[in-house]
């Protein structure tokens, strides 16, 4: 049971990251040519592949009770995050995160630099391509070693990332324009819950806490935080009706 | 120094984000726990405190 999620959330969590990435990468491709966006892409692989090699062994060597505190501190701040601002989305406080407009602002602002020579490198689109890869690659590599190493499960969280990588690739040649389709907040909302769910796990085991059940109590948190999704997600929208209700009669 | 400063920048607002509060509402739930750690329940101290962090959250981010 416990795999399932450290692969699941994993899988979910860099889609996320993969799908902003790869949205930004066709902008650039569509608009400044393939070879630049190819190469900024692969220019910011590369360094991501330094930075995990040179990080990633020393988290697993840790020793595993302070790894899973600050670890679990991190995650858990991090999930709440995304969490808090999934429920804001949900309820009609937040915009909702939108690939359509993320792309058509990429392509404005690419066109914007001028026309680019047939199969020519364009210093523009290599940098943003690099940018938007390495950036997005960071949070990824950041879950998944942060995840792996706690979980004692580095492999899984690897495997997790690498299915992400495939599917989202696939979208992206298949249905080759902005990844619109893949419900991305619906994504973040469970992303933000499981990493909240995990990161409580890890962080209060990590502080000396002995938790009813031993791992049989991640489900239940699991439970716990969805419920509660649940009833604040309703809570808000009630305060954003009569918000909205009070701004009419108001005008 | 403009690249160290957006370096930090980026964790900053990649871990923490819009409301440092929650952040600083975890931490102070850990040393709790940490406190508490000998007691049997002490497993409680954690969850419920995200719960009502997040709340106390969700209410300022509403209100503005």
């Amino acid at each position: 049971m416990h795999e399932v999620f450290v692969v699941l959330s994993s899988f979910l969590a860099s889609s996320v990251e993969m799908v902003e990435a790869l949205t930004i990468v066709l902008a650039v491709g569509l608009t400044r040519g393939w070879r630049s966006a190819l190469s900024g892409t692969a220019a910011a692989l590369i360094l991501l592949a330094v930075i995990v090699a040179l990080f990633g062994p020393v988290l697993s060597r840790l020793p595993l009770q302070p790894l899973r505190l600050i670890v679990g501190a991190l995650l858990l701040i991090f999930g709440v995050q995304w969490w808090r601002k999934a429920m804001l989305r949900a309820s009609g406080f937040k915009a909702l995160h939108d690939e359509d407009a993320t792309f058509a602002a990429e392509t404005a602002a690419a066109q914007a630099q001028g026309a680019v020579r047939p199969g020519a490198l364009d210093t523009y689109g290599v940098a943003l391509t690099f940018k938007s890869v390495l950036l997005e690659g960071l949070e990824v590599a950041f879950i998944v070693v942060t995840f792996g190493a706690s979980a004692q499960q580095l492999g899984l969280a690897a495997w997790g990332a690498g299915a992400a990588l495939v599917v989202v690739l696939a979208l992206g040649l298949l249905i080759h324009r902005p990844l619109s389709q893949v419900p991305e907040n619906t994504l973040k909302f469970t992303v933000g819950v499981m990493l909240t769910t995990f990161g409580t796990f890890w962080a209060a085991e990590g502080a000396g806490a002995v938790w009813p059940g031993g791992d049989a109590a991640i489900l239940g948190l699991l439970v716990v935080y969805a419920a509660a999704s649940y009833g604040f997600v309703t809570w808000l929208r009630r305060r954003h009706t009569a918000r909205a209700a009070r701004t009419e009669v108001t005008a | 120094m403009k690249y160290v400063t957006g370096f930090f920048r980026f964790w900053y607002d990649f871990i923490v984000g819009d409301d440092w509060t929650v952040a600083a509402a975890v931490v102070a739930a850990l040393i709790a726990t940490a406190l508490l750690a000998h007691f049997a329940g002490a497993w409680v101290v954690l969850p419920l405190a995200v719960l009502v962090f997040v709340a106390v959250s969700l209410w300022k981010a509403s209100r503005s």
